[in-house]
């Protein structure tokens, strides 16, 4: 069989969509996995979008005036609203299609933020417009600190990580507390659709991004993406961090349609050890052999569970 | 020629607004609010009006929601109170400089704490400098007429602008009173469809609410600034199609008994007709009591305020919020600063009245007056009190 990668010309145009809508020029760091997870996202959505943003890296990388790399709609309001300004554009365009006062064509309302502006400042709001029942994507680009402010830990930050204000220190492991399971509280809203992807993943999460696009009514997207800055590590590992977190179990991939799971085929049979993800990461550097442990059997615990559902609570269709 | 009838202000706000063709609307329950809210969810459910209804599940998300929604080009109208708009703050300055003619009711209430759910202006003080135009009302018929005319005032090309429609919490929202009703028909001829000049539509993108570093920011302000300052031209300018089409002209700046006036007064909202009835006990008694009553708050009708005033030489400003610390009422420093450059200006006195719903009735203005008549020396000049405070 012919590697996709070394031939992607020939698989690209069947597979991905080569319009580029947001452009090259962004300020993104070198190495930044979140732009690239968006540049997919939009290749997924194509151009009858509409995207909500909120404030964070994507947004100041993006939108500094008088410039843009949007080539879609695009509005930007305040932190931690992201979910609300979507559905408010949802309702608008939802009542101007109805009268007639606009083009009458099918667009996709996307709200995005990252894991602060989903997590933690933009949790209410992003309940709220899920609850309501918007026909609106949400996608969280979870780069589990907040790194627009200079790598400060939010409730996304797993544990054991150092950050600006949860520092490693002579009586500190870095972050006390457990990532927030942010995926199963969005599935225990009881939306239609719920995932999980990863831009290391590519032909996975544009999957995800038009079976989401496909439904109508709210769904929920968490996007694990690398921060090469935040994360201590080099530009050049964010693809392959990326693969180490899905491969470690530390982030599985799974999606789960009107509640039933099921994991990704790029789920590996076996998990590898934590430690090897752990290993190229400054942020995790100072953990201990017993630290890493402890997490480690958490993962497996939390893994195991999630094996657990994908197995009892399997798609209708399978 | 629309009905006369009686009913309550805030249900007659949301039947106005109800007349307006509005697209969208997003509100959060609040006292005293809540019967706008209320009555509109109503017009919907019963399909008197056709437009998206948001209940959200904040007031921040209602102004979030709004400005979506109003980004998408789509007639967009909330209302809240107090706390509600206190949430909103952080909004409402994106909002204007988005250039979104959204429209808001506010039942003005006081601010906690400690909580309290009735009537005074310390909700709206604090959003004076969010770029919003802030009309005042008095009684229900204003508060319909207004409510309607604001569509009109925010959508308007020159202006492009949100717009707060005060009303004041209880002591109007919930008064049964006699006002005459528009018609959907009138309201048509009056009200034309809104055309944004841009819209969240893939059929034209465009980048709203992009960031801005310190080469741009300070040309951004000064053309909001521009902007809050030439919509009072189009204020009035609507207000006088609302006069000659329905017979009830406005004008930015009201007054009663004000032309050969020594002593003024001014107000803001409801109060207003409390203090007439005060000015018309004075005037019986010999005494030239004139009120000026402000409609409009922001942009600040400094050259319509300085010709009412003309050669009053005392002015007593009430205020319904305090500036702890600070000069005074609000509307107090606002009107000394706006004097401040006349050769001949007015002694200003300032009472700060009716907290937290603290009812000031007619003989309490009557003894502003006879307090600060009795002041010949003019010690209390330049100075605010509390009114009627215990201490």
């Amino acid at each position: 069989m012919m590697n996709i990668v070394e031939n992607f010309d020939l698989f690209a145009p069947r597979l991905i969509n080569k319009q580029e809508l947001i452009s090259s020029g962004h300020r993104a760091c070198s190495g930044c996995a979140e732009v690239l997870a968006v540049r997919l996202m939009c290749k997924a959505l194509g151009e009858n979008t509409v995207i909500a943003s909120a404030t964070g890296c994507m947004e100041i990388i993006s939108s500094m005036f008088p410039t843009t790399a949007w080539q879609v709609p695009w509005i930007h309001v305040a932190f931690e609203n992201a979910a609300a300004v979507a559905s408010g554009v949802e309702a608008g365009l939802k009542a101007l299609r109805k009268k007639g006062k606009i083009d009458d064509r099918y667009v996709k309302v996307v709200g995005m933020a990252g894991d602060g502006g989903t997590m933690d400042i933009g949790f209410q709001a992003l309940s709220g417009a899920m609850e309501r029942g918007h026909d609106m994507i949400y996608v969280c680009f979870d780069n589990e600190a907040y790194m627009n402010t200079g790598i400060q830990r939010s409730s996304g930050t797993p544990m054991g990580a150092s950050t600006t204000t949860a520092p490693a220190g002579k009586v500190s492991i870095g972050q006390k507390t457990w990532k927030k399971n942010m995926p199963e509280i969005m599935v225990a809203h009881g939306i239609p659709y719920v995932a999980t992807a990863c831009p290391s993943y590519p032909l996975d999460f544009i999957r995800k991004v038009e079976k989401a696009k496909s439904i109508q009514g709210p769904s929920y997207i968490h996007c694990f993406s690398m921060c090469p800055t935040g994360w201590r590590s080099p530009s050049h590992t964010a693809v392959s961090m990326g693969r180490l977190a899905v491969e470690t179990g530390v982030f599985p991939l799974y999606e789960v349609e009107n509640g039933h799971y099921r994991l990704s085929p790029d789920m590996p049979k076996k998990l590898k050890p934590v430690k090897s993800y752990f290993k190229p990461q400054g942020r995790f550097r100072h953990l201990t052999p017993d630290q890493i442990e402890m997490i480690q059997e958490k993962v497996t615990v939390e893994f195991g569970k999630l094996v657990e559902k994908a197995k009892f609570l399997k798609t209708g269709n399978e | 020629m629309g009905k006369r009838i009686g009913m309550e202000v805030a249900v007659a706000v949301a039947e106005a607004v109800g007349l307006c063709n509005i697209d969208m609307a997003a509100v959060y329950p609040i006292t005293p609010q809540s019967h706008i809210a209320e009555h509109l969810s109503d017009l919907v459910a019963d399909g008197h009006i056709d437009c998206e209804f948001v209940t959200v599940e904040s007031e921040h998300s209602a102004m979030s929601a709004v400005i979506g929604a109003s980004g998408a080009g789509a007639r967009s109208y909330t209302a809240t109170s107090s706390q509600g708009l206190m949430l909103m703050h952080e909004l409402l300055p994106i909002a204007s400089a988005m250039r979104l003619p959204i429209v808001m009711g506010i039942a003005n209430r006081a601010v906690s704490g400690p909580l309290n759910i009735l009537n005074d202006h310390s909700d709206i003080m604090p959003q004076r400098d969010a770029g919003w135009i802030a009309l005042f009302v008095e009684n229900a018929q204003e508060a319909v007429d207004l409510s309607i005319a604001a569509f009109k005032i925010a959508e308007h090309k020159d202006v492009m602008l949100p717009v707060s429609v005060n009303i004041d919490g209880f002591q109007l929202t919930h008064m049964v009173e006699p006002f005459e009703m528009p018609t959907q028909e009138e309201v048509n001829e009056f009200l034309p469809p809104f055309v944004p000049h841009a819209t969240l539509h893939p059929s034209k993108p465009v980048t709203m609410g992009a960031f801005a570093m310190s080469d741009y920011f300070t040309e951004i302000m000064k053309a909001k600034d521009e902007a809050v300052k030439a919509s009072k031209k189009v204020i009035q300018q609507v207000f006088d199609e609302w006069g000659e089409k329905f017979g009830r002209p406005y004008k930015l700046v009201e007054t009663y008994k004000a032309d050969d006036a020594d002593v003024m007064m001014l107000t803001m909202g409801s109060m207003g007709e409390t203090a007439q009835m005060a000015i018309d006990e004075l005037r019986a008694k010999g005494v030239k009591a004139g009120l000026v009553k402000l409609r409009l708050w922001r942009p600040f009708p400094f050259e319509e305020l300085k010709a009412v005033i003309g050669n009053a030489k005392k002015l007593i400003v009430t205020d319904r919020a305090c500036s702890f610390g600070g000069p005074g009422g609000p509307v107090f420093s606002e009107i000394k600063s706006a004097l401040y450059a006349e050769a001949r200006r007015p002694l200003i006195y300032n009472y700060i009245i009716g907290l937290g719903g603290r009812d000031v009735q007619v003989k309490e203005f009557v003894g502003m007056f006879e307090n600060v008549l009795a002041d010949t020396a003019n010690k209390a000049a330049d100075t605010y009190e509390f009114w009627g405070v215990r201490e």
